[in-house]
């Protein structure tokens, strides 16, 4: 059980980085995308925007917490 | 060949160098301390199980329908690449340690030295060796693996991924010492942006999005890409200036 946990523990960890609200925010974008794409709107910037806002949310709590 | 492919090809050539550029510096480190064969058996070892997870995963990945393939493929990438590019920029604003190949060999050396050793095959060096390999290699499997399923041109992206692991061999082999001088952190950069253009792209297309211009469309997130995280890296340096600058003139009236 405890082998498996690990494995578990080591796949969250390869995927997910030393950031999960990258993630998250990545799977909601493309979730939005797609919700977009169904209506008559363009779709294609969702994705741009998520990205550019994920990143500097990132980099601005590690540039915060590598200060303290 | 076509624009996109030579951006698969480029992205997976500069992704494995770094990657090879790291696990070099183990291998070496292990090799010199402890035991050339054990090391080079741990580490064709590794990336004989790492041949053999692309060329299994490679065509079960290339028989998934192209939408679901490119929304997987895409978040994969964008997960991978904006670590990437974070970690890049973190370090380009000072933020973070870059990655020292010469200490990493010197801590590694010194780690083999104190290892208990017995006579003719070394555990040690071999576990060592296929570990760094390995763990090195395993985000690169997935980028070719990722890249070239996408683009059905999964020879194409193993092909460049040996060239680079080739190009690295050799110079450590001419070198006989972990390769130093290699511009790792901008050859991070610049996969973490070609990582995330190609997920943001195909991400968007995979749920559905259109993209104006189809394919040159990648002409332009490519360079905007590099220009909004040039300007982090701006913008995340001249934060930690005005941080240290705020916190002097603190830490001299507080003492």
């Amino acid at each position: 059980m405890s082998a498996l946990r690990s494995v578990l523990r080591g796949v969250f960890e390869f995927v997910v980085g030393d950031d999960w609200r990258i993630a998250l925010g990545i799977v909601i974008a493309l979730a939005v995308t797609a919700l977009v794409a169904t209506s008559a709107l363009a779709a294609w910037w969702v994705l741009p925007l998520a990205v550019l806002a994920l990143l500097g949310d990132s980099l601005r709590r590690a540039a915060r917490s590598a200060r303290r | 060949m076509s624009g996109t492919e030579l951006g698969l090809a480029a992205s997976v050539f500069l992704a494995c160098a770094v990657e090879a550029v790291e696990a070099l510096t183990i291998v070496l480190a292990v090799g010199t301390t402890r035991s050339w064969s054990s090391a080079l058996a741990g580490a064709g070892g590794a990336a004989a199980l790492l041949a053999v997870l692309v060329a299994a995963l490679g065509p079960a990945l290339t028989s998934l329908p192209i939408d679901v393939l490119r929304v997987g493929v895409g978040g994969l990438l964008l997960v991978f690449g904006l670590q990437w590019l974070r970690k890049a920029i973190l370090r380009a604003a000072g933020l973070k340690a870059r990655h020292d190949e010469t200490a990493a060999y010197e801590r590694e050396s010194q780690a083999a030295r104190s290892a208990a050793r017995a006579p003719g095959f070394d555990p040690y060096a071999f576990t060592v060796a296929f570990k760094g390999v390995l763990l090195e290699g395993l985000e690169v499997a997935f980028i070719v693996l990722t890249f070239g399923a996408n683009q059905h041109h999964i020879a194409l992206a193993a092909l460049a991924a040996a060239l680079a692991i080739t190009l690295v061999v050799l110079a450590g082999l001419a070198l006989r010492a972990p390769l130093a001088r290699v511009p790792e952190n901008t050859m991070k950069f610049a996969v973490g942006v070609m990582l995330t253009s190609f997920g943001t792209f195909w991400g968007a297309e995979g749920a559905g999005a259109s993209w104006p211009g189809n394919d040159a469309a990648l002409l332009v997130i490519v360079p905007a890409l590099i220009a909004i995280a040039s300007g982090f890296v701006v913008l995340t340096r001249r934060g930690s200036r005005v941080a240290a600058a705020t916190a002097a003139p603190a830490a001299v009236s507080g003492s």
